[in-house]
């Protein structure tokens, strides 16, 4: 492999493949953010969808139940968080941290008897004719189902979040909680809603590192991703494409780092392992004033719990 | 009457506290679920309650963190009078050395560090002789001569690995050349997978590791070709690419360290034990042509006899220079230092 396209090719197949369990990360958090609750707990949530997947992959064989259960495992926590969050009005930055450390523990000691084994996985599937389309077939259609469900997720998500009745009442509870409340929105049941349902998808993230990355549980598996995650969130600035760049921007850097090694190239693998982080403090910089904010589309009520009774 | 029941007593007291189990207590750096260090330590532990039964008392905390919530953690197996207790991350060393100081009649051994004092001794394994063993293997199997290893940070004891391991592949295939690929973590089987992938990608048929994950293992597997694990046999993760792996047998060791507390003829030497003490070997699997097994087999044996070293010069480094001369062996403390590859390793210390 020392000629340029196919070194180009399989570093942009293995920069999809980094970025997957990101996406599935991000794009969950997007829809729990959207609706003005923050979510840190995106760690533990991807680990219970890695354990939890695991569990009924080996227990059932089946692909379709190992998903299911690891999104039942993150709607769980997400529940909790919501619970806490929305219910309690407790400060949604600590719910998320312990939603982190209650992921680590619970997925932990879940994972007990899962270690040197293996289960049923996702194997990659060549999409026909797709996958026959020169460079773009190899980088983007040999991959296994769940990459191309992300596929799909991203611009239905989008279509969702910008484009439907259910979306617009989404950002309306994350913008401005009182006038969806005036609306006669139920502002507690989206943010809930929302809250499970974002959590549910970014256990599938974990699910990718236990399920198609590898087949393997090993306890704190998903080695940080959480908060690279979390990262990403802001960098995308809440919008499903832009999360799709960001994840494949993180993934594609740890691909090109390592084949750089591989063909004896030397460039600084702590420079690249760098750089996304600077680009997302760029971004931070870039949306620190509100009315930056409000351009880029940051839900306004983001971290601010609700309360009908302060509305008198 | 009285006299005889104080007689009863004494020898009651006396048999118990003969028959007082050992108690050993063992701290963990890392969740025994790392399927790993932490899990091979953890091995040995449960093969001194196989071995010794009702005559030891076993305990362990998972995830200690080094320095002083670490110490704390020493300071309390030893206040609730526990005879040995054993530290396994190399972190620990500080910590071990105060609290040995303060309660002498405990027992500490420290893996992987380098200080003692009167009741602290350190002890770790050559795992540079089953991993040139492993580079036997590897060289022999190889048809790309193109060989991959996915190393972990560059310190020392994953440099001395990976050239004990390139010695084995010099030793039966001078063309072949073993590819350094650095993934920067100790812990993270995705990257782990993505570095075995990259040197797949440049023609690797055969992929070594250093870090704890089966990751690179199913990288192999997932394109038919061979891989060379570590840590333990991991050929149920890869059936149709393990070849061997080197391992960490901790379960002899320790035993033997029991038995010389509870006899009383512990000392608090510096133990690097090769594979002709147990604390590390080498397994194959059934997909090692009986020729190359025969011959790791061989020279295994020559290893444990002493007539045979891994690094036996002529040792050159990747410029060529001449490090060791012919029949010339590195001394242990050349060994632990090192810091440069030898000349059939492709990559860079960084």
């Amino acid at each position: 492999m020392n000629d340029l396209p196919s070194f180009v090719i399989s570093t942009l197949q293995a920069t999809v493949r980094a970025g997957t369990p990101l996406l599935f990360a991000v794009l969950g958090t997007i829809f729990t953010e959207r609706s003005g609750v923050m979510n840190l707990g995106l760690e533990g949530l991807m680990l219970v969808g890695a354990i939890g997947g695991f569990m009924a992959s080996y227990n059932t064989s089946s692909l379709v139940a190992a998903v299911l259960v690891a999104m039942l495992a993150g709607a769980v926590l997400g529940l909790i968080h919501a619970f806490f969050t929305v219910t309690l009005k407790i400060n949604q930055i600590v719910s998320g941290l312990a939603i982190t450390m209650l992921g680590t523990g619970i997925s932990g000691l879940w994972g007990k008897d899962y270690i040197g084994v293996i289960a049923r996985r996702f194997n990659p599937i060549k999409i026909p004719l797709l996958s026959d389309i020169p460079y773009i077939g190899r980088i983007f259609f040999e991959h296994d189902m769940l990459v191309y469900i992300s596929f799909v997720l991203v611009p239905v998500m989008w279509f969702v979040i910008y484009k439907t009745r259910a979306g617009m009442t989404l950002r309306a509870v994350g913008e401005s909680p009182d006038a969806a409340d005036a609306k006669g929105i139920n502002v507690f049941a989206v943010r809930y809603l929302f809250t499970i349902l974002g959590a549910s998808i970014t256990a599938i993230g974990g699910a990718y590192l236990s399920l198609a990355y590898n087949s393997m549980w090993i306890e704190n598996m998903t080695a940080g991703r959480g908060w690279i995650a979390i990262a990403l969130v802001l960098f995308a600035t809440w919008d499903p494409f832009k999360a799709l760049i960001g994840a494949y921007l993180f993934g594609g850097i740890t691909a090109l780092g390592l084949r750089l090694q591989a063909i004896g190239a030397h460039i600084s693998p702590d420079f690249l392992k760098m750089l996304p982080y600077l680009l997302t403090i760029a971004v931070l910089f870039f949306t620190s004033t509100d009315a930056l904010k409000r351009k880029v589309g940051a839900p306004a009520s983001l971290g601010v719990p609700y309360s009908r009774e302060e509305r008198t | 009457m009285k006299r005889f029941l104080l007689i009863l007593t004494l020898l009651l007291v006396t048999t118990a506290m003969l028959a007082a189990p050992l108690r050993v207590a063992f701290i963990y750096v890392a969740p025994i679920g790392d399927g790993g260090w932490s899990f091979m330590h953890n091995q040995g532990r449960l093969y001194l309650e196989k071995v010794f039964g009702s005559d030891i008392v076993t305990d362990f905390i998972e995830n200690v963190p080094e320095g002083a919530e670490g110490e704390s953690v020493f300071r309390g197996y030893a206040q609730r009078g526990y005879d040995l207790v054993f530290g396994t991350s190399f972190g620990y060393m500080d910590s071990m050395v105060k609290v040995s100081k303060s309660f002498p009649k405990t027992t500490f051994m420290h893996c992987s560090g380098y200080q003692v004092t009167d009741n602290l001794g350190t002890y770790f394994g050559r795992m540079y002789e089953p991993r040139f063993l492993s580079g036997l293997v590897a060289g022999a199997m190889t048809k790309t001569n193109i060989i991959g290893y996915v190393a972990a940070f560059p310190i020392p004891e994953v440099i001395r690995g990976i050239n004990a391991f390139a010695m084995g592949v010099q030793y039966v295939n001078p063309q072949a050349k073993v590819h350094v690929v650095w993934s920067n973590t100790w812990f993270d089987p995705a990257r782990e997978k993505e570095a075995a992938v990259s040197l797949l990608d440049i023609g690797a048929d055969v992929i070594a590791q250093h870090q704890d994950s089966p990751a690179p293992q199913q990288a192999a597997e997932d394109r038919g070709v061979y891989s060379i694990g570590y840590n333990s046999d991991m050929s149920a993760f890869a059936p149709k690419a393990f070849l061997a792996a080197p391992v960490w047998n901790w379960g002899p060791y320790y035993e033997k360290i029991v038995r010389s507390v509870m006899d009383g003829t512990w000392t608090n030497a510096q133990y690097w034990g090769g594979i002709n003490d147990g604390a590390v070997d080498i397994v194959l699997s059934d997909l090692v042509p009986s020729g190359v097994a025969k011959l790791v087999m061989s020279m295994r044996n020559a290893i444990v006899k002493g007539d045979m070293h891994p690094f036996v010069g002529p040792i050159y480094d990747q410029a060529g220079n001449l490090k060791y001369a012919e029949g010339e062996i590195p001394s242990d403390g050349d060994l632990l230092s090192m810091d440069w590859f030898i000349n059939n390793v492709v990559g860079k210390i960084q």
